[in-house]
């Protein structure tokens, strides 16, 4: 039941599914009703996830749900500050600004029509891809966010590039957060890359600091069709204000490439990512790179699951974490290898640096494999630096602090040089450099 | 140049220098040889400046001052150089640019201009040909995939890099074909001047072949039990360390 968390954000929550149930004005289309009756269901009788549920065992939701949010509230009259210096306000490419999860085109700066759709998700409910996304069988079991989600979104993007498009630009979603009160938002985003497309996708975020909490419960329904390739950055970094649980669904099918990269930079207080990957074809190949850099008592979760249907797939997982201060954060992933799925390749691979005694890592990397004609590998490691290269550095003269940042910026540098975009490469190394440096020294 | 006086340490509760005599002046070259177990990388590291090993008794002076006293890095940019027997792989330093940072460091220390990038690049190119030390692979993460012979022309390159005034290089031949093995003394025969003492750790005798040292000295059970000449080494070779072994000292 919802009775952990605040009664009268217990009441919104209620209020707020009788709104989108009986809204008159909104689109409803009859295939939608029964899913969302589904899952509110489903949620007022799990309620927000607790210490017991297995997938958010070392996640203590709670203390950052126990606030009067508002949910959804109304709030066209917010606009985005132009000048709001959110990470990854310099690179260059197509801007989707969202607001508190609304779509507001007035500021976006969008591709020509011709490349590609962009709309509230609200709006193409009756597109047969929407259709078809909304319509898949969710685990809400294990995210019970998003069946809240599912239950309730009234706002969020739809992107989609038509077959062999490729968008020569990327795509910068930009995702703005806050208002006069503590806001709890909602939002629904679908990507669809059709037939031999191609795009990237970066998502940045922005919350002043100066506007009271918000909580992000987004989640993302993503269809990379045969020979499609998406790209799919997110520049986790905003102000501690800002909480949030995003949640990304990609089903994959042959031939297809999605590569997700995720770094999660200090700020945020908490963030869970859950990433599942369907793959649906042959000859698929998905990358999933994660890098958590985390400091103060922020909580970084990231939970993978790779689900290998069809054989010659390959997944491959590199996530690593560099965690200081009281900090703590949660590396889960898991790979099924179907029997069907013979002739996969599926790496799996969690590295952790530990910077201070009071900092928390929980990894769980799994491997559950039923073909026999395989390539499988996972592991997960936890340490500090390595003495012995600390030494050497410093046997050819350089400082100790030198030679510190030069090693943490070599294990950081394995994921970011994963990285196609060069311009988000040199962002980040330099971003990581300057957190380190104030670590070090 | 380098003066150590009744060197104690001790590792994990157990002494492994008892009590080392050695004096290097400049433009000299020691050979360090002994069996295994019986301190000579021991004294690299503690010359280098591991921390793992405590000084327990005795002193090292290096250019008049308390070597022991020094930092790691304080040593490297003073001129003290080591070859590791086991480099370490450093995947995601570049190689190049990290010695860019230590030669910088080094020259700083020395009151010297960091070099431009084209004087590096040059310095570069020249040191890389005098050690036959390969482009591709100075290009590359910090000894990452590299073969033994290259991780250990690769201490060579370095060293030609940074020129020290006193390099100690412990067991670089172990390992070595004998065409790596001839690359390596090349290098250090080219880098040898009036101004550099070296001090060659090795177990075998057949890299002084190509470099000849001034001294031999074999060390046993953390003392030095004989010095001598080159002659020394070939003797050695001969009848191997058992016959030093059950002589008492005499030096």
């Amino acid at each position: 039941m919802l009775a952990q968390i605040d009664v009268e954000f217990r009441e919104q929550i209620l209020n707020d599914y009788q709104g989108v149930s009986e809204c008159q004005v909104c689109d409803k289309p009859d295939y939608l009703v029964p899913i969302r009756e589904v899952a509110f269901s489903f949620f007022q009788e799990s309620g927000f996830p607790t210490l017991k549920n297995e997938d958010w065992k070392y996640t203590p939701v709670k203390r950052y749900l126990n606030e009067p949010f508002e949910v959804d509230q109304e709030d066209t009259n917010t606009i985005a500050p132009a000048d709001a210096p959110y990470f990854g306000k310099q690179l260059p490419g197509y801007k989707i600004v969202m607001i508190n999860g609304r779509f507001d085109p007035e500021q976006s700066e969008l591709p020509d029509s011709s490349q590609c759709t962009i709309a509230p998700i609200i709006d193409v409910l009756r597109e047969p891809t929407v259709k078809e996304r909304l319509s898949k069988s969710r685990n809400y079991g294990a995210n019970p966010f998003l069946a809240m989600n599912t239950a309730l979104f009234t706002k969020g993007i739809y992107i989609h590039i038509p077959k062999n498009v490729k968008i020569d630009h990327p795509i910068h979603l930009v995702h703005y957060a806050g208002g006069e009160q503590k806001q709890f938002n909602i939002t629904k985003n679908i990507f669809v890359v059709e037939e031999g497309g191609e795009a990237e996708i970066i998502e940045s975020y922005y919350h002043s600091g100066h506007a009271p909490v918000s909580f992000r419960n987004s989640a993302t329904e993503i269809l990379v069709e045969p020979n499609a390739t998406l790209h799919h950055i997110k520049l986790q970094k905003a102000h501690s204000n800002l909480r949030m649980v995003e949640h990304t669904e990609v089903e994959q099918k042959q031939d297809s490439l999605y590569n997700n990269y995720t770094f999660t930079l200090p700020g945020m207080n908490f963030v869970r990512n859950n990433l599942n990957l369907d793959i649906n074809g042959s000859n698929i190949e998905s990358h999933m790179y994660g890098l958590y850099l985390t400091n103060e008592n922020q909580l970084v979760d990231n939970h993978t699951l790779v689900n290998h249907r069809e054989p010659d797939c390959e997944s491959n997982q590199l996530y690593k974490g560099i965690l200081t201060d009281r900090s703590r954060a949660v590396f889960n992933g898991k790979v099924y290898v179907h029997s069907i799925a013979q002739k996969t390749n599926a790496f799996q691979q969690n590295n952790n640096i530990l910077f201070s005694d009071d900092a928390a890592i929980y990894s769980k990397p799994q491997l559950e494999i039923f073909a026999d004609d395989v390539k499988c590998s996972h592991g997960s490691t936890i340490g500090q630096l390595d003495d012995e290269a600390l030494f050497y550095l410093r046997a050819r003269g350089l400082s100790k602090a030198d030679a510190q940042s030069m090693l943490v910026n070599a294990f950081a540098f394995d994921v970011t040089e994963k990285l196609v975009d060069e311009e988000i490469k040199a962002m980040l190394n330099e971003e990581i450099d300057k957190v380190m440096t104030g670590v070090i020294s | 140049m380098l003066e150590i006086k009744n060197l104690h340490a001790v590792i994990d509760g157990n002494e492994v220098l008892k009590g080392l005599n050695l004096k290097v002046n400049a433009g000299e070259i020691h050979a360090i040889m002994g069996p295994n177990g019986s301190g000579k990388s021991s004294l690299a590291s503690v010359l280098a400046g591991r921390e793992e090993f405590e000084v327990t008794d005795g002193d090292v002076t290096y250019k008049g001052q308390d070597l022991l006293d020094m930092d790691p890095e304080i040593r490297a940019r003073d001129g003290v150089f080591m070859a590791f027997q086991y480099p370490v792989e450093i995947p995601g330093v570049s190689n190049i640019s990290f010695l860019k940072t230590a030669v910088n460091e080094v020259r700083e220390h020395q009151k010297l201009e960091p070099l431009s990038a084209r004087d590096f690049l040059k310095r570069t190119r020249e040191m890389q040909e005098l050690v036959q030390f390969d482009s591709a692979l100075a290009n590359r993460s910090l000894n990452e995939g590299f073969s033994g012979g290259e991780k250990k022309r690769n201490e060579i390159f370095q060293m030609a890099m940074l020129d020290p005034t006193l390099a100690i290089l412990d067991e670089t031949d172990s390992g070595l074909d004998i065409d790596a093995l001839r690359i390596v003394a090349d290098g250090v025969n080219k880098l040898h001047s009036k101004d550099k003492a070296f001090i060659i750790i090795t177990h075998y005798q057949r890299l002084l072949d190509y470099i000849v040292p001034d001294f031999v000295h074999v060390l046993n059970d953390g003392q030095i039990v004989r010095s001598g000449d080159k002659n020394l080494a070939l003797e050695l070779e001969e009848k191997g360390y058992d016959w030093l072994k059950k002589e008492p000292v005499t030096s």
